[in-house]
């Protein structure tokens, strides 16, 4: 699986206001804290909103919140606002009919790789992901402490 | 008598929980009994209903005594009422496997769900698993039954290192 850009701008961003609470973030303090594109993140951000999962605030001190369930939305719901998460044959002989056997083969077993990922990701809530990253940080902090986590 | 003031099962442990603000009524999780069997079954919601009973008897003469502590159906039960339970046991050398603990049944009332019930019955079958000596849990859980799975991913299980395969059998 290769998650694009968007996808993975999107969750930085989510996952970022999802663990602020109501505290409000433009698109700059997110682009800066992950050192990605303010560009490319402002059209994310743009879907985002589309989709409810996010809100803009306008205004001095305006950013964006997040407008979602934190304990209900998946890993799933946020990536799928961006790509499909199906894999592709690179088929250089369309049509064959000598490769027709072997590509729906082919097809069933990514199918089945495409099933499972989507089946993992889409039981990953926000919540989860949020605890699992604090814990994961919190690992590393002791670790370079050099303390028992 | 009622099964559930036996003397053996006044020793077993039994775990107060916090209060449900629902019920006000303190939550508690201990071992099955024969009496709990109909709720078990009217909560239990996988599956065809009319199976159940028999299915149900047979899981709690294998693991409802309490008396072998591989073994373990629990309950969550507050106010009198039965409205969670999780069963599990220790397998070992399947495929290879070393001992660990299996998870094989967990459900909650759908209206007392969001209080952390299922938590509380997890963590105590986790520390009952780890009392009999395993140090890992698994569990296999239908992959459109996304309330059970978010539920153990949220408690940090993760896919491991066996997969599950299966057919058709002519």
């Amino acid at each position: 699986m290769k998650l694009n850009k968007g996808s993975l701008f999107a969750l930085f961003a989510v996952l970022e206001l999802a663990g602020n609470g109501d505290r409000q973030l433009s698109t700059t303090d997110i682009a800066g804290k992950y050192g990605i594109s303010t560009h490319h993140l402002a059209k994310v951000m743009r879907n985002l909103v589309h989709s409810g999962l996010v809100q803009a605030v306008r205004g001095v001190g305006g950013g964006y919140r997040f407008a979602g369930n934190v304990s209900r939305t998946t890993l799933l719901d946020v990536i799928q606002l961006f790509e499909k998460l199906e894999s592709e044959l690179d088929m250089p002989n369309q049509g064959n009919p000598a490769c027709e056997p072997i590509v729906a083969e082919l097809r069933s077993i990514t199918g089945e790789i495409d099933d499972l990922t989507k089946a993992i990701l889409d039981t990953i809530t926000l919540e989860t992901a949020l605890k699992s990253t604090r814990l994961r940080t919190e690992a590393a902090a002791s670790v370079a402490a050099g303390t028992p986590s | 008598m009622d099964s559930r003031e036996g003397s053996s099962l006044l020793s077993l442990p039994i775990m107060v929980l916090k209060y449900h603000m629902a019920t006000k009524d303190p939550i508690l999780i201990r071992n099955a009994v024969p009496t709990d069997l109909d709720a078990i079954i009217e909560i239990d919601d996988v599956g065809p209903k009319e199976e159940k009973p028999a299915y149900w008897r047979g899981i709690f003469s294998h693991y409802g005594s309490g008396e072998k502590k591989e073994r373990i159906f629990l309950v969550a039960e507050t106010g009198g009422e039965i409205v969670g339970f999780i069963a599990g046991e220790v397998r070992a050398w399947e495929f290879g496997s070393a001992p660990c603990g299996w998870c094989f049944a967990l459900a909650v009332s759908p209206k007392m769900r969001g209080a952390g019930i299922a938590k509380r019955m997890f963590d105590e079958i986790r520390r009952r698993l780890k009392g009999a000596g395993v140090t890992t849990v698994r569990t296999m859980v239908d992959r459109n039954n996304k309330v059970t799975l978010s539920f153990f991913r949220s408690q940090g299980l993760r896919s491991g290192r066996y997969i599950e395969l299966e057919r058709e059998i002519d």
